[in-house]
């Protein structure tokens, strides 16, 4: 069953930067899929487009059947519950706990207490944080910090995962660390979708790769290898 | 909405506020002074309007005859204000009785003070004309100026006139100083709450992300907003029905002429204050709202 599905996306941004061209690109659910591409090629934006952080300039995107980009603004939230976004930066709460941090995303979205409590922690063990819950986010290292922002974003259990760069600021350990917790979430159904610049990554844990190049798709390949022209 | 996500709203809100506390506290000073010179506005034009009702329903003219006039000057007055265009009719007020009158309209701290005057009777005698029609009162007062014997000519109108004078400058200068500093309020709340959000703007946008909607954002600011509102009102409320109780309990009859009385305070100062709680919240709600708008597109 396709999950993502994108005709003809072009995006050109209101300063004029053609960030996008013409993309076509099918994705399946339960896929893993990598982008790649040197800076500024236009992968943050195309990842922007899937949860409606941005929308194109023409074209359309459908996920799970239904187009998003003929979303009326007050239906958007109902759309981002559906996917878990992961920052490079991780966007942690510094004041809250790990615990904290992580039912913050059920409280925002009015779930009952109860099931956030469940939740929390069932996502607490797919991270293997369990025994950290009380920390604040300055106690943990770099690759604790990001599999907590991982944990808020699959807690609302979404249809797919995507992240920008989510091993960016992380030291090669730590980046392993994290890529085992995405390939978790991965194994248990979730359309994980992941930029980044990490060849080593790319290389050695064997997925879909897309290469986007001065926003246009210049290969995709089904078990890829992290290359492109210069 | 759940009781814990209004709870959860509220402790936000005021959260909010401590963080900002001198900016809160001058959006709250700003709707506090806006709001002092409303509630005193509104007090001195609803006194004013309550005036002029009753003094244009008072047609009579009071013609006050000469203390020097014999009885026989008073007839012939009297005849020829018989003979003047739309008189309908025409009774003679003693000055005895004109201090009786002065006297009943006064309230009971004032009576001695004036019953002492009976022997030294300081008022004229007069004639209370009535017009056929309460539109030619003016014309019957001009009329009567003319004759002999006469002290003074007293109308309503005169009054009237000159009080439509000044509330029309009072209400215009009311209303550009009232407009002004509601905007200033608006201005100051809307900046205050700007602040926080630039504060919060990680939180919002992990809000957004795992998919708030709008209106759960909005709340807590909301919430701010009628808080500003709310407190910024409790010092002109305290003071502006405080403040009437005072001039109503200790200068009302010494402020009432025969048909002049100050508005009774008791549900006048219920209304004002609710308007003035309503224009408070008003402020501080269009102030915060206006604030979060930008930061709530998608
Ligand atoms: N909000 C924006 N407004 C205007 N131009 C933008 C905006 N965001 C990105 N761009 C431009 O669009 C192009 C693509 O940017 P994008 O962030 O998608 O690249 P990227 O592939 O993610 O790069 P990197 O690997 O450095 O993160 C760039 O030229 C960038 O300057
Ligand atoms: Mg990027």
């Amino acid at each position: 069953m396709r999950i993502i599905e994108m005709n003809n996306v072009s995006k050109t941004y209101s300063n004029g930067v053609n960030a996008l061209n013409n993309i076509d690109i099918l994705i399946e659910k339960g896929e893993f899929v990598y982008v790649v591409g040197p800076s500024g090629a236009g992968k943050s934006t195309f990842i922007k487009m899937i949860y409606r952080e941005e929308l194109p300039s023409s074209g359309s995107i459908h996920i799970q059947g239904s187009d998003i980009t003929k979303l009326k603004s007050k239906h958007v939230p109902y759309l981002r519950r559906k996917i878990g976004v992961v920052f490079q930066d991780f966007k942690l709460l510094p004041k809250l706990s790990v615990y904290e941090n992580i039912a913050f995303a059920l409280e925002v979205i009015e779930e009952p207490r109860h099931i956030i409590r469940k939740r929390v922690m069932e996502v607490l063990d797919i991270v293997k944080l369990k025994s950290k819950a009380r920390f604040l986010p300055d106690e943990l290292s770099g690759g604790e910090q990001q599999r907590v922002s991982i944990a808020r974003a699959i807690v609302n259990d979404p249809r797919v995962l995507i992240a920008d760069e989510p091993t960016g600021n992380l030291d090669p350990d730590t980046s392993w660390e994290v890529m085992e917790t995405l390939e978790t979430i991965n194994r248990s159904g979730t359309t994980v979708i992941m930029a980044t610049h990490n060849r080593e990554i790319v290389n050695t844990i064997k997925r879909r790769v897309i290469v986007i190049e001065s926003g246009r798709i210049v290969r995709d390949e089904l078990r890829g290898s992290y290359s492109y022209e210069r | 909405m759940k009781g814990r996500t209004l709870v959860r709203h509220g402790k936000e809100g005021l959260k909010n506020i401590g963080r900002n506390g001198w900016m809160s506290f001058a959006s709250i000073s700003a709707v506090t002074v806006m709001l002092m010179v409303v509630g005193v506005f509104l007090l001195l034009i609803l006194n004013l309007n309550h005036f002029l009702e009753s003094v244009e329903e008072d047609v009579e003219v009071r013609v006050y005859i000469d203390l020097t006039a014999t009885e026989q000057e008073q007839e012939e007055l009297r005849n020829d204000l018989e003979q003047l265009d739309h008189v309908e009719s025409i009774t003679y007020l003693s000055k005895d009785e004109g201090l009786d009158q002065l006297i009943d309209s006064l309230g009971e701290d004032n009576r001695e003070v004036f019953e002492s005057l009976r022997d030294e009777n300081p008022l004229n005698d007069a004639f209370i004309l009535r017009a056929t029609d309460p539109q030619l009162t003016e014309q019957v007062a001009l009329q009567a100026e003319e004759l002999n014997d006469i002290d003074r000519v007293d109308y309503g109108k005169q009054v009237v006139d000159q009080l439509f004078k000044v509330t029309n400058v009072m209400r215009t200068m009311g209303i550009v100083l009232v407009l002004g500093l509601m905007f200033t309020a608006m201005f100051l709340i809307s900046n205050t709450i700007k602040l926080t959000i630039v504060a919060r703007q990680k939180e919002i946008q992990i809000m957004k992300l795992v998919g708030a909607t709008n209106g759960f954002i909005r709340w807590p600011f909301f919430i701010e907003g009628i808080l500003l509102g709310v407190i910024g009102s409790i010092i002109p409320l305290a003071l502006v029905t405080g403040g009437y109780y005072y001039v109503y309990n200790n200068y009302a009859s010494r402020l009432s002429l025969d048909f002049a009385e100050l508005l009774p305070a008791s549900p006048l100062s219920l209304q004002v204050s609710l308007i003035l709680l309503a224009i408070g919240v008003f402020v501080g709600v269009w102030g915060s709202l206006t604030s979060v708008r930008k930061f709530l597109k998608v």
